[in-house]
């Protein structure tokens, strides 16, 4: 079946079995392997994208449930050379270690402070609680979530 | 994981939906949300040859004040339940519960009617809809039926529904609640609960609802009796196991989810105000 969603602000299109999998739309139809594929069960969360601005889990979405919405990957955040804020906050402050659910988490956190701009940590930590990451570095994880949000509010860093 | 191949049918209608549904009789499933459904479709533990997406329905998106009622369209999604400021007011115990299914993502996707539909015993809202006594409708090609929350769970994912039937409303009573309280027991955050406990006290009565202790989500009616009768907190909670079916898997043994059950139960009386 043809699909047509605006990806990253840019329209796509492509022809797809009912049965495709988002993530695998992105992947490999798009070649936007930013977005990775983890436990594959909806429990991990590393294939957080947004739909419609929402984060949502794209292993857990078939193709053909977004035709005609808009999808923003972690490919989509940053402007240019300019790193989104999420994503700068994650570098300035260590938020990954393995790197491995970091596109998901970043994409996670920019939800989360549409959401609640104004987060505690306790906020931040159940906020994310559909993210794992294995090498446990959520330390400086929601460090990274908490320098942004005080970042936008003006605060100094 | 792939799901195995189906068809894919958009419906831009309930009566185009309904007209899907009756075209391909019990080869077809319909897709909400789709949080509970793909799952198992990925697992190969489903493999519908139709999928009828209503997901787009967005005429079933909404709560609306229905006088004595609160009318919930079946396509409302898990986080405008948990951010309903009528519901925060007006059933509370529904607003909460909302936001405790799964995690931010699934709360984005999920919803309320495919939530119930699923008729997962270890879900959080169908205990929660029974608890409130809650009423759901069902449109078929007859027109629309209400259905009790006590008479629509009838097995281990299966309701009331006809096959041919799409659920179109949850309707939760305006309680003057008194308390309530939603016990959820797991390992990780996100995770289906061991044993949850869903409890409110309005209008002079107690409902007391159980998750994850039978092949359907339970009424825990012997507690309810025991309250009624003017048993405090600790004492109704004995009952908590009565007439549950608890089973045995990865997370727990049925021993330890009659524990969970009793106890749970107490701290959602006490949490709810019962001495």
């Amino acid at each position: 079946m043809q699909i047509t969603v605006t990806v990253n602000g840019e329209q796509q299109s492509g022809d797809v079995e009912p049965r495709t999998l988002l993530v695998h739309f992105l992947r490999d139809e798009l070649g936007l392997t930013g977005t990775n594929v983890g436990c594959d069960t909806s429990s991990c969360g590393a294939c957080t994208i947004h739909v419609e601005g929402q984060s949502a889990k794209s292993c857990t979405m078939l193709a053909a449930q977004i035709d005609g919405l808009s999808v923003t990957t972690i490919e989509g955040l940053a402007d240019g050379d300019t790193l989104h804020p999420m994503q700068r906050c994650f570098q300035e402050n260590h938020g990954l270690q393995c790197g491995y659910c970091t596109p998901g988490m970043v994409m996670a956190a920019v939800s989360l402070l549409d959401e609640n701009p104004n987060p505690s940590e306790t906020d931040v930590r159940i906020g994310l609680e559909g993210n794992l990451c294995r090498c446990t570095g959520y330390h400086n994880i929601v460090k990274s979530v908490l320098a942004c949000a005080a970042e936008s509010h003006g605060a100094s860093k | 994981m792939i799901p195995a191949s189906f068809d894919y049918v958009r419906a831009d209608s309930v009566d185009a939906a309904l007209a899907a549904l009756a075209e391909h009789g019990d080869e077809a499933k319909l897709l909400a949300g789709g949080h509970s459904l793909l799952p198992l479709m990925k697992l190969r533990l489903a493999a519908p040859s139709v999928l009828v997406d209503v997901g787009r329905l967005d005429d079933l998106r909404y709560i609306n004040d229905a006088g004595d009622h609160i009318a919930i369209g079946a396509l409302t999604r898990h986080r405008d339940l948990e951010i309903s400021t009528m519901l925060a007011a007006d059933a509370p115990l529904l607003a909460h519960a909302a936001g405790h299914v799964g995690d931010p993502q699934v709360r984005h996707r999920g919803t309320i009617g495919g939530s119930l539909a699923h008729a997962d015993p270890a879900s959080d809202l169908p205990a929660v809809i029974l608890a409130m006594g809650g009423t759901l409708v069902a449109t078929g090609p007859n027109g629309s039926r209400e259905i009790a929350a006590s008479d629509f769970f009838t097995g281990f994912l299966e309701s009331a529904l006809a096959p041919d039937e799409l659920l179109t409303e949850v309707r939760v009573p305006k309680l003057d609640t008194q308390g309530w309280s939603f016990q959820k027991f797991n390992r990780r955050a996100q995770d289906w609960a061991i044993v949850g406990v869903a409890t409110v006290r309005a209008n002079g009565s107690t409902g007391v609802a159980l998750v994850n202790m039978g092949s359907t989500p339970l009424l825990a009616s012997a507690v309810m009796d025991a309250v009624k009768s003017g048993a405090n907190a600790a004492d109704a909670a004995a009952f908590a196991n009565e007439g549950t079916e608890a089973q045995s898997d990865i997370n727990a043994s049925s021993e330890y989810r009659e524990h969970l059950a009793r106890v749970l139960v107490r701290r959602s009386l006490e949490e709810s105000g019962l001495a």
